[in-house]
């Protein structure tokens, strides 16, 4: 990538170590971040497989109980808070909130490199955690069993998880101040790009969520390191009120982490649909109303604790509340194509990927809300397979949707279509053959954080152990091809999909400060082509006047 | 029909059918809905793929009627939904008045429980057919669950409090029976199977464990051997409250207060009885946290229940 | 570019306000956290008032009071300093600053004073030490003196780090255009404010609980 035609854009800026690891530059920090997030994707989808495999067969013959547990706990710790909670925001947000914006930076560049820092920093104690003889905690640490029965190195993940909830704050702040401040003139919030819109609610909850995952960490070190009883019973503590604070933030977490994805499929479907996305509006209020709602819904993971049979009938209420904004948004995304032009580039196929998955994962998200069958239901696969379908169903096609779409913007460079059609579509098949199973296994009652299992559970296991291999190829496939883009691909024009939205009015790749000529809004997002009605359709004054 | 292969659990409990109601008709709406979202979404890429002929004229890209209306109609269904889920839900705290209480202990890794009659069981559990069961859960060490996916019952025990759990089961068989809640390394192991059996089996298999020590029983010698009736026993009314009767009535405390006699106010005053004392007492009693484990603490619970003659259920929780 | 230190600002002003609304924004994160663990304690109080109430009584109120005080104090040096700041005068808001660190320093000796007296006392549950105490319902009562040193200790960090960054503040004022310097006073001032409002709750939870 260091040839001539680099230069004059963002990657010309010298290539050596120091002028990464020291960059400031928001384009810069993001790669930082990609680089870092995809060898944590990997660690922790290792675990996973070597998971799958052993659940094989009933028996635990692979690896011990004690390795089993410690795979599963690391897997999910990796897998929340090293890589599903900063991915989108901290990888393709960082690198395009400013230029979907129209800014030279984010408000606080040196802030931002700082929190790229804070959270190695913090993931080198959990891998030395892992190093040194892992957890066997689950990634939820509940009390007692967190700190009064696990021999492993609990302070210190929780520590490096401490931390990183530093850089998720950092994150969120900066973002925050950075839509409220740096937006272009006549860039007024309501034609701001979804992306932007999710990318403030997600960050909206980063800021008040994750302290109270701090408070709740601190508290179970103290525990751990001064023998302060707060969880403990026999010191007068209660275990389940770490089940609140943690599920107060860890709820939450859950929408820190698809929101984004959320906004990436909104702006990849119009795209491709060539026609503005439907019910903008409702699209945009729907995600303010998630990140809302979505800290008012912690307890439906408690409807079988032993809380009061009254707080149950409560959370379960508020979540099927915070269901409706979801669904507001697939029936908004899934109009979008009506009367579209629409062709099926890998980001699109991604993106549609996208729809099937979040709506089969989405709509499991009831059974668990009602009570009754939650009460069947909890804590076996069919959770499993749910916020699989969410998590990596959803967020992680997302992610992989924007990855595509932005990819000739971030590196100047257009990747084998061919390839990654072939990708998406591997990928899709290998996961619906790993989860749809894991809905039935847990349905039949499997419970989950098994290492060994009753035989007759075994034919879904096996399916769904097949899955995870066509899976992980479906993972693999974009690190070749993509790689091999970064320095054979052709190169990008500015716009290649022909989309609007600011970051595409400037160089592929953007030149170091964004923009030779700060850009002016004249326009709502999303104003695709659409034939003989452009004018009608799209004055900005029209537009307002309708709203 | 399934050659084998497990695609629906058995219902083997008076609930089970119910829940599996609701279940179902979440299965089909999710299916109905799924399909029709499928269909439109696979109908619209094939009808405006570029370069078909497709009309692309009209329709402004939002509208409200329809907006509303999709609104206000998820809400519809959240809410049947909700209700439904939440009535049946509701039951779990109702069980009925004439259930056999099983109290059963959950400790790394593995289930104790103890029959009525004072049989004890390890990782299984005899339960006659057609007759209501309460367990009573309690937990040695972390938290565990109480899972009997054929039941469509699960409960967590956790340490420091009692938890309970009724059914009844509706067929004889073998059920699994499962910890649900992660508790350390063999978490996978620890469970065994729930026995279902016509109820004159069940009194042939009571015999044949032979004459086993009720709980209450076992509480009693307990209170005797702690030394707990040397203050609290008829002939020394002096220095403690009798507890005769204690179980659900209330007691009035030296701090104006007055408390429900349940189940948590009982082990609080075992484990620690210097923060709620009984009006006109001295806090002389010593703290017996740590001295008696948690079978033991349900032991003395069993017997301290036992001496009141009509325990009501509402003054289980 | 003119004046800014963020290269994303096109003036000073905005990149005042976008930092003051900056610290806003982490004060509601702050406020979450310190939340959280007040919440923690007024659960546990609803659970075991008497024992908390008996526990609280051990606490020293002259020394708490005292503290609470010198916080309040430093509030107002602070405020004296953004004053100072917007009316230009430097050597004095270099003063303020001084002062009001010293203010925060002498809080910390005082607290740590407190520590060693709880800690001799018997009163402190930490690292295995022993807990001598002779008031009624002493599982509670522990409960409650690691909660207290959760709680101030968490607060003691704050105000640690609230000095570190005056001090970094005022190793660098020599350097400092006038439009920074005013922004970083603004800025560090109100997150100062807000470690004293902090203790402002914390005082009466803890101390007066029972008075």
């Amino acid at each position: 990538m260091t040839n001539a035609a680099m230069s004059g854009t963002y990657l010309g800026e010298g290539s050596g170590p120091r002028a990464w690891l020291l960059t400031t530059d928001h384009k810069r920090v993001a790669w930082l971040y990609l680089v870092s997030l995809t060898a944590f994707f990997f660690l922790g989808g290792a675990m996973a497989v070597l998971m799958r495999i052993e659940l094989a067969t009933p028996a635990g013959d692979l690896v011990s109980d004690d390795v089993y547990n410690r795979l599963f706990s690391l897997h999910g710790i990796i897998m929340v808070w090293f890589f599903l909670v900063p991915s989108i925001p901290a990888s393709l947000g960082n690198f395009l909130l400013p230029l979907m914006i129209g800014a030279r930076d984010l408000a606080f560049p040196r802030l931002n490199l700082a929190s790229w820092y804070v959270f190695i920093s913090g993931s080198l104690f959990a891998l030395f955690a892992v190093v040194a003889g892992g957890v066997d905690t689950g990634w939820t640490f509940y009390t007692p069993l967190s700190t009064l029965y696990a021999n492993g190195w609990v302070s210190t993940a929780a520590f490096g998880v401490f931390i990183v909830g530093f850089s998720t704050i950092m994150t969120g702040i900066n973002f925050i101040v950075t839509v409220h401040t740096l937006r272009a003139p006549g860039l007024t919030w309501f034609r701001l790009p979804i992306f932007v819109w999710t990318l403030y609610a997600t960050s909206l909850v980063m800021v008040l969520a994750t302290p109270v995952l701090a408070a709740s960490l601190i508290l179970i070190v103290l525990e751990r390191v001064f023998g302060i009883g707060i969880f403990n019973p026999a010191l007068g503590g209660d275990p389940l009120l770490f089940q609140h604070l943690f599920w107060f933030y860890s709820h939450p977490a859950v929408y820190i982490m698809i929101l984004p994805g959320m906004g990436v499929v909104s702006e990849v479907l119009p795209c491709f649909s060539r026609r503005p996305l439907f019910g903008y509006k409702a699209v945009a209020m729907s995600s303010i109303a998630i990140a809302v709602f979505g800290f008012l819904v912690w307890g439906h993971h408690m409807f079988v604790s032993g809380q009061s049979a009254y707080a149950g009938v409560v959370f379960s209420f508020l979540s099927f509340c915070v269901a409706i904004p979801s669904a507001i948004k697939v029936f908004n995304w899934s109009l979008t194509l009506r009367k579209g032009e629409i062709s099926f580039e890998t980001p699109m196929l991604y993106a549609l990927f996208f729809l099937a998955l979040f709506t089969f994962g989405g709509l499991a998200g009831l059974f668990l809300a009602s009570l009754a069958v939650d009460v069947h239901v909890h804590d076996t696969y069919f959770v499993i397979a749910h916020f699989h379908y969410i998590m990596v169903g959803g967020m992680v096609t997302a992610y992989m949707a924007g990855l595509h779409f932005w990819w000739p913007k971030m590196t100047g460079r257009m990747y084998s279509e061919t390839a990654g059609r072939i990708a998406a579509t591997v990928t899709f098949i290998g996961f619906n053959l790993t989860f749809f199973p894991q809905y039935v296994l847990g349905f039949d009652g499997m419970p989950r954080r098994y290492h060994t299992y009753p035989p007759e559970f075994q034919f879904w296991n096996v399916l769904s152990s097949a899955g995870a291999v066509v899976l992980a190829i479906g993972y693999l496939m974009p690190l070749f091809y993509l790689g091999w883009s970064l320095f054979r691909g052709a190169r990008a024009p500015d716009n290649p999909w022909n989309a609007t939205g600011l970051e595409w009015q400037t160089g592929s790749p953007p030149p170091p400060h964004n923009f030779e000529t700060m850009p002016v809004v004249t326009r709502p997002a999303y104003a695709y082509d659409m034939k003989g009605l452009e004018h009608e359709r799209f004055s900005p004054h029209r537009e307002e006047a309708a709203g | 029909m399934s050659f084998g292969i497990p695609f629906f659990p058995q219902e083997a409990s008076s609930e089970a059918g119910r829940i599996d109601a609701l279940f179902y008709t979440l299965l089909a709406f999710s299916a109905v809905l799924g399909l029709a979202l499928a269909g439109l979404v696979v109908g619209y890429a094939v009808k405006y793929r570029v370069g078909s002929k497709a009309d692309r004229t009209g329709k402004r890209s939002r509208s409200l009627p329809l907006e509303m209306s999709w609104t206000i109609a998820s809400l519809v269904i959240a809410f049947i939904f909700f209700g439904w889920g939440a009535a049946l839900f509701v039951r779990r705290d109702h069980p009925p008045a004439d259930a056999l209480e099983i109290s059963g202990l959950g400790k790394q890794w593995m289930w104790e429980f103890r029959q009525p009659g004072g049989q004890r069981e390890i990782n299984e559990l005899h339960v006659p057919v057609g007759k209501a069961v309460v367990v009573s859960l309690a937990a040695q060490d972390v938290i565990h669950s109480f899972y009997v996916p054929a039941f469509r019952i699960k409960q967590d025990a956790v340490p420091g409090r009692t938890t309970h759990i009724w059914f009844i089961a509706t067929q004889p068989g073998r059920y699994h029976l499962f910890c649900a809640q992660y508790c350390g390394t063999q978490h996978s192991e620890m469970g065994g199977w729930v026995i279902a059996m016509a109820p004159e089996q069940y009194a042939a298999w009571l015999n044949s464990q032979g004459e086993g020590e009720t709980l209450a029983a076992s509480g009693e010698k307990l209170f005797r051997a702690l030394g707990c009736s040397g203050c609290h026993g008829a002939s020394s009314k002096v220095r403690a409250p009798s507890l005769d009767g204690i179980f659900g009535r209330p007691v009035a405390l030296d701090n104006q207060q007055t408390v429900i006699a349940d189940e948590r106010y009982l082990r609080d005053s075992i484990l620690n009885p210097k923060k709620e004392v009984a009006a006109g007492y001295e806090p002389h009693m010593p703290s017996f946290d740590g001295l008696i484990d948690e079978g033991e603490l349900q032991m003395l619970l069993a017997y301290l229940k036992a001496l009141s003659p009509q325990p009501t259920a509402g003054a289980r929780q | 570019m003119s004046g800014t230190e963020s290269i994303a600002f096109d003036t000073p002003q905005r990149e005042r306000r976008a930092d003051t609304f900056a610290m806003w924004v982490f004060i509601g994160s702050e406020a979450m956290l310190f939340g959280a663990i007040f919440l923690v304690f007024l659960v546990a109080h609803v659970d075991f008032g008497p024992a908390f109430a008996a526990a609280s009584k051990h606490l020293s109120l002259p020394l708490g009071t005292f503290n609470t005080a010198v916080l309040i104090t430093s509030s107002f040096t602070m405020a004296l300093a953004h004053r100072l700041a917007l009316q230009r005068r430097w050597r004095a808001t270099v003063w303020a600053l001084v002062v009001t660190s010293g203010l925060g320093l002498c809080f910390l000796v005082v607290k740590g004073i407190e520590y060693g007296k709880e800690i001799g006392e018997g009163l402190a549950p930490l690292l295995g030490m022993p807990f001598r105490y002779a008031g009624p319902d002493p599982v509670h009562a522990e409960f409650f003196f690691g909660l207290y040193f959760a709680m101030t200790s968490l607060h003691a960090l704050h105000l640690i780090g609230g000095i570190v960054v005056i001090a970094g503040m005022i190793a660098l004022w020599r350097t400092a255009s006038p439009a920074n310097r005013l922004r970083r006073v603004v800025t560090v001032g109100l997150y100062w404010h807000f470690v004293d409002i902090i203790w402002v709750f914390m005082f009466p939870v803890l101390y007066l609980i029972n008075r």
